[in-house]
């Protein structure tokens, strides 16, 4: 019975949607775990720097990653753990990165969500918004100019970052060289405190597609199924060759801005509205409504979940920092052109 | 045969193009058109498809060959003007010069800036960056004054496997010329005497180079022997081959073209007083352009950035302490 709780297939409900939509929903529910432990180690003051998380994006942020094969390429942005998981960012990845492990992709010189591995697809962002979507785009055309094709390239970013003049350009370059772009607006009403009301003007973000002469659509961001169809589709369509992909969806960040916020700035009337719904909520509701898993394998995939970060966290949390010695302070890969490197 | 600055710019990326598939040029105008300066002219159709133009967005641009060097091109970003670079700046210095240090996967990309003054440019056609970039860990700056520099350290450029901004000089362009291309070069990171003398040393680079030597030439004519050394690259500094030369001299000035307010000129001091104090027999000087934006009338503009006169005239006072 266990098995059969655990594994959805054997209880003979399973449809190829169905399987994604589990699939879905369990790296969904590990990234919204996974960001609530780094919250715990940061009120506990165990992380340097702050902590972002994802919670309210969870489903949206997944449907991407579960949509995107390996060879694509994914830029994810600050409230993305479930994406990143579901792209086949390890789990350690996370971890080390938050706890400053130089066993980590970036080697303690980098950290909480700044993490990626360029060679593998996964690009780690900057900071600063809109700046990740031409290197997509610079990703793309390289893969066309090496006569590469059927790949596509994703990237996420909130509805303040859109407002950048970087977004700008970079839709626009996207548009011109028709690139198998995928951007993900995860418009969720606020930009650290500021509103929509201050944040845009135009009726819909999604208007936007149009000016730039690319395809766009909306989705209900709470929802699972309206995202691995809606984000799946835009998916489809950029590695069919329709060109860059604009896809909007509609949420409520149920956080503060990092950790350091309480986000008493968040309109109570959105939260109650269909918007401030918990995504996860929402699709365990549906799992059983639909059958696909009862009280006990929700339980069960959780306590799962719980362990497999435990069990990571307290890994890393044996390794040991990084070493100021040992560092190799030099900013260039060739060594005979960096200024000032000390030799030991 | 002979062959300008420009032309020496052109033939490299022919080169680069034809030698590495990996090689694109990225870049506003530069396409049919053959760029503002021509200095992709005939490019694009000898190499189709890799030499494209860009939309005027110079964040993009950048950000695009970023992208594309993480995939294992070598991109050649062109911008239009050095002053544009601006535009694009947060990807050159927070994107391009931390990719490699992150994460560990190396970012081969040569942003051109055509740079300095022309005559008539004004305060956006005129500026000189290489303070600005050589602030940043993370890229190295090259800024040839010479026809065969130009040649050697563009293709250079395209092989160092980090971001460069190469810094051509606009005034040089058209006027400067040489016999032939080079064959071999200094490498890259290695200044060079132009001149030599015992008397004082100048240190300058790009276009002020050509300025240091007509000045030495006219002080010779005073019976001062002046050494003039070409930086060549401003990041990393070849401050070796300065402090030697000002160990034969004791004297030094240091001219740049950028603005006064720190800079390479700045830091070469430094470097020389806090490494060779005591080599010193005068107190060392600097000449820059003027605290202002670069004026547009060309009796302005003569008087804002250092000439051979100014740098003759600063060399006298200096030679007399
Ligand atoms: C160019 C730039 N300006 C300012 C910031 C500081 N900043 C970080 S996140 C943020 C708000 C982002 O809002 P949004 O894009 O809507 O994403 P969300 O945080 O809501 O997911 C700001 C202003 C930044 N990272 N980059």
């Amino acid at each position: 019975m266990f098995q059969a709780v655990l594994n959805p297939g054997a209880l003979g409900k399973a449809s190829p949607f169905c399987d994604s939509y589990l699939k879905a929903y369990r790296l969904a529910l590990l990234s919204r775990i996974l960001d609530e432990k780094f919250a715990s180690l940061y009120r506990a003051g165990k992380i340097h720097g702050g902590v972002f998380m994802g919670r309210g994006q969870e489903v949206l942020s997944v449907s991407l990653g579960m949509a995107l094969r390996p060879g694509d390429v994914f830029a994810p942005l600050i409230r993305d753990a479930a994406g990143r998981l579901a792209f086949g960012e390890p789990l350690l990845d996370a971890v080390r990165t938050y706890l400053g492990s130089p066993q980590g992709p970036m080697r303690a010189r980098d950290g909480n969500v700044h993490r990626g591995r360029p060679l593998e697809g996964l690009f780690p962002m900057i900071s600063h918004l809109g700046a990740m979507i031409s290197v997509v785009n610079g990703a793309l055309l390289a893969r066309r100019l090496k006569g590469v094709s059927g790949t596509v390239g994703a990237t996420c970013i909130g509805e303040g970052g859109t407002s950048t003049g970087s977004f700008h350009e970079a839709v626009n370059q996207a548009a011109v060289e028709k690139l198998p772009l995928v951007l993900v607006v995860a418009n969720n009403q606020y930009a650290y405190s500021t509103p929509n009301s201050r944040q845009f003007a135009c009726r819909s973000l999604l208007d936007r597609a149009h000016g730039y002469g690319v395809e766009g659509c909306a989705v209900d961001g709470t929802d699972l199924e309206a995202c691995l169809k809606g984000v799946g589709e835009a998916v489809e369509n950029a590695r069919a060759g329709r060109g860059p992909q604009l896809v909007v969806a509609r949420l409520l960040r149920l956080c503060g801005h990092g950790e350091h916020d309480d986000a008493g700035y968040v309109d109570a009337k959105l939260k109650q509205s269909p918007l401030g719904r918990d995504c996860l909520k929402v699709a365990e509701e549906l799992m059983q409504s639909r059958n696909w898993a009862g009280p006990e394998a929700l339980a069960a995939w959780r306590s799962e979940a719980v362990q497999k970060i435990e069990q990571a966290v307290a890994q890393v949390q044996r390794e040991p920092g990084p070493d100021p010695f040992k560092e190799v302070w030099s900013a260039l890969s060739c060594r005979a052109l960096s200024e000032g490197v000390e030799e030991s | 045969m002979s062959i300008t600055y420009l032309e020496a710019i052109r033939e490299a990326q022919a080169r680069a193009l034809a030698e590495d598939p990996r090689v694109f040029i990225y870049g506003q105008d530069v396409g049919a058109f053959g760029g503002a300066f021509k200095a992709t002219k005939n490019l694009a159709k000898t190499f189709p498809g890799r030499v494209i133009d860009a939309p005027v967005s110079e964040d993009a641009m950048v950000g695009l060959g970023v992208g594309a060097a993480i995939e294992g091109m070598r991109p050649i970003i062109e911008m239009q003007f050095a002053d544009f670079s601006t535009a694009g700046f947060n990807q050159i210095v927070n994107q391009a010069a931390t990719l490699y240090w992150r994460t560990n996967v190396p970012c081969p990309i040569t942003i051109r800036l055509p740079c300095g003054g022309t005559s008539g440019s004004g305060p956006f056609h005129s500026q000189s960056m290489e303070t600005i970039y050589a602030h940043y860990p993370g890229l190295v700056v090259l800024t040839p004054a010479t026809v065969e520099d130009a040649y050697s350290m563009l293709l250079e450029a395209v092989a160092i496997d980090d971001p460069v901004i190469f810094c051509e000089h606009k005034l040089l362009y058209y006027h400067l010329k040489a016999e032939k291309l080079p064959t071999e070069a200094l490498p890259v990171g290695k200044a060079r005497i132009s001149r030599e003398g015992r008397d004082m040393t100048i240190v300058a680079y790009s276009a002020m180079v050509h300025e240091a030597l007509a000045a030495a030439e006219e002080l010779a004519g005073e019976g001062f022997q002046v050494e003039v050394v070409d930086l060549r690259s401003v990041k990393p500094l070849d401050t070796d081959t300065v402090m030697a030369s000002v160990a034969r001299t004791g004297r030094l000035l240091c001219v740049g073209e950028s603005w006064p307010w720190g800079g390479v000129t700045a830091e070469v001091i430094a470097r020389v007083v806090s490494e060779g104090f005591g080599l010193l027999d005068a107190p060392p000087r600097r000449l820059n352009a003027k605290d202002t934006p670069v004026p547009y009338h060309p009796s302005l503009w003569a008087a804002h950035r250092p000439t051979a006169r100014s740098i003759a005239g600063a060399a006298r006072n200096l030679l007399r302490m």
